[in-house]
């Protein structure tokens, strides 16, 4: 087997896929947001629940490739009992390291580090980076006061 | 041309064909290189085809001794390359059966092709009210013109519905297509289900009620012998590229009487007889469509592939393409967790063939042959609204041609065999 594959399905990626976390819908949630790659075909549904100022918890329902599940699966992991802050500062390290700006990571990204092998296939960047903008950009509305409103996000525009 | 099949013949058992195809795979250089350490596969034939070494040399010859504006040049390079743009065209003329040469229109892609039609004859004839007809397995090229002329004339977009088993639905089909009916446009074979449409019954149809109709032929023209009168379609579009030719090659060929009447689709040099400042007249056909100085290397190029087809035998093509159908859908068959969409009886079908797994997804398929040297292509293949009505967000897509063999099919299945073991399925 070629070294850049495995090096992108990673055992911890492919157990992501095979498991994904956060599967459960949530009762109630304060943040809603869709996101989908049209052009994959990746579709990612994401709830979060927020409890003073914490992620108490996170739903992710994504149907795509195994990049795309699997770091919908490591974000409702790595980001459940953060508090807001603190999850959008992983979310923007993410972001970053995805797109190759920057690589100076104090976090310890645990699994999420995984996720570095997907920058060898270029045109697999938007499935990977496809849960981390649902999730900011349901934030950002979170934030401006309308959560509830169903935010459309894709990756696929700015490749 | 290095190599030819000898005989023409129309049945190429499966012992003959491999024999062709060694002989076939040494015209083509791509085909000899490694990728990820595997020898190439290369079978994404319907997004484009491999080119031989007749068509590299032509465009070679052609910068090194031909280059030259054409049509207006009065020197020797000029009168040569004109003339070699010209043949092209006779040459395209008798490849789909026979019609003027005038008819033919060169273009930039089969996209473009929709397009000038969309433009010119659209624009000119589409009226509030009017009824367009297209089919759901319709490539973007022949869909989106055709919605946005919709949407712009208030004209009714009509489609014709598939079945599951991937062909037109022609069950209700006096009410798709009326009187009201001014286009019926729609594709020869499909790029994901392989589908071979009734053309030239739809068409019979659809002129019987007063409509022009359109075909693309872009995955037909390549993989099976075309006539386009005896198809009775108005228009026909295709491409050069997924038939050996270079890329930025299209084709229009349009019914003289209808492109007589329709304006031009671009403004400029080369499509004009006379200009004063207040008063323009056009060229005569075809040059009234071809403004600007057109892609003339690459038209050369385009006859040494319409040779080393003919020099096949697009009879052979099909032939052969209907066995390593057969074979390819009789092997990926007993893979467990692979569907293949589209017609299963290969007398109605092409060699595209579009499948899924039930646990994989199409990108995750593609990447892993990808590193096995397997080229296919992953994806919507420019046909969103079929994957909806098929269910799929995208499929994987492996497509067949003249070089294509049966190792190459038991490559792609021992790779989709492996695939599910790498995956843990």
């Amino acid at each position: 087997m070629s070294e850049p594959l495995d090096d992108m399905y990673r055992d911890i990626i492919l157990d992501h896929y095979r498991s994904p976390r956060g599967r459960k819908p949530l009762e109630k949630a304060d943040v809603t947001s869709d996101g989908s790659n049209p052009s994959c075909g990746d579709e990612i549904f994401l709830q979060v629940e927020l409890d003073n100022g914490t992620v108490k918890d996170i739903h992710v329902d994504c149907r795509g490739c195994a990049i795309s599940v699997a770091s919908a699966s490591m974000l409702a992991e790595v980001i459940k009992g953060k508090s807001i802050e603190h999850a959008k500062k992983i979310a923007e390290v993410v972001r970053k390291m995805l797109k190759g700006e920057g690589t100076d990571i104090s976090d310890d990204l645990g699994d999420l580090d995984a996720l570095q092998g997907v920058r060898n296939f270029p045109v697999r960047i938007k499935c990977a980076l496809l849960a981390w903008v649902t999730f900011m950009e349901g934030l950002k509305n979170h934030e401006k006061g309308h959560g509830d409103v169903h935010t459309r996000v894709s990756t696929e525009d700015d490749e | 041309m290095e190599s030819k099949t000898k005989n023409k013949q129309t049945a190429v058992d499966f012992e003959s064909c491999r024999l062709e195809h060694e002989n076939i795979k040494a015209d083509f250089p791509i085909l000899s290189q490694t990728i990820n350490g595997h020898p190439l596969v290369y079978l994404d034939n319907a997004a484009t085809t491999q080119k031989p070494r007749v068509v590299i040399n032509a465009l070679i010859e052609y910068y090194r001794k031909m280059n030259a504006n054409i049509h207006r040049g009065l020197h020797h390079l000029a009168e040569q390359a004109t003339d070699a743009y010209e043949q092209t065209r006779e040459h395209v003329a008798r490849f789909i059966g026979g019609v003027d040469a005038h008819e033919v229109i060169f273009t930039r892609s089969t996209t473009e092709s929709m397009n000038l039609v969309a433009y010119s004859w659209g624009e000119a004839n589409i009226k509030e009210g009017d009824e367009i007809v297209i089919t759901e397995m319709e490539h973007h090229a022949n869909l989106v013109p055709w919605v946005i002329l919709a949407q712009k004339k208030k004209a009714v977009l009509k489609r014709i519905p598939i079945t599951l088993c991937g062909h037109l639905d022609l069950s209700d089909i006096d009410n798709i297509i009326t009187p009201k009916t001014k286009l019926l446009a729609l594709t020869h074979m499909s790029n994901v289900l392989g589908t071979i449409n009734p053309i030239a019954e739809l068409a019979e149809l659809a002129k019987k009620r007063g409509a022009v109709v359109l075909g693309d032929g872009a995955q037909a023209v390549p993989h099976l012998p075309v006539d386009v009168k005896a198809l009775g379609v108005d228009f026909y579009a295709f491409s050069a590229h997924k038939m050996l030719g270079p890329t930025g090659v299209g084709v229009l060929y349009g019914r003289r009487e209808l492109l007589e009447a329709m304006p031009p689709f671009n403004m400029g040099g080369e499509m004009i007889r006379e200009v004063r400042f207040d008063r323009i007249t056009w060229a005569d056909l075809p040059h009234k469509f071809e403004a600007g100085t057109p892609n003339i290397a690459d038209v050369v190029a385009f006859d040494a592939a319409l040779t080393y087809l003919e020099e096949i035998g697009m009879d052979n093509v099909r032939q052969h393409e209907i066995n390593l159908l057969r074979y390819a859908i009789e092997r990926l068959s007993e893979l467990d967790g692979i569907e293949i969409q589209g017609p299963q009886e290969y007398a109605q079908r092409g060699g595209a063939i579009s499948f899924t797994d039930t646990e994989i997804h199409p990108h995750d398929i593609s990447t892993f042959l990808d590193s096995k040297g397997i080229a296919i292509r992953a994806g919507h293949h420019c046909a969103q609204p079929l994957m909806r009505v098929l269910g799929k967000v995208a499929t994987a897509r492996a497509s067949l041609y003249i070089y294509n063999d049966q190792a190459d099919i038991d490559a792609l299945v021992e790779a989709l065999k492996e695939m599910r073991r790498y995956f843990g399925i």
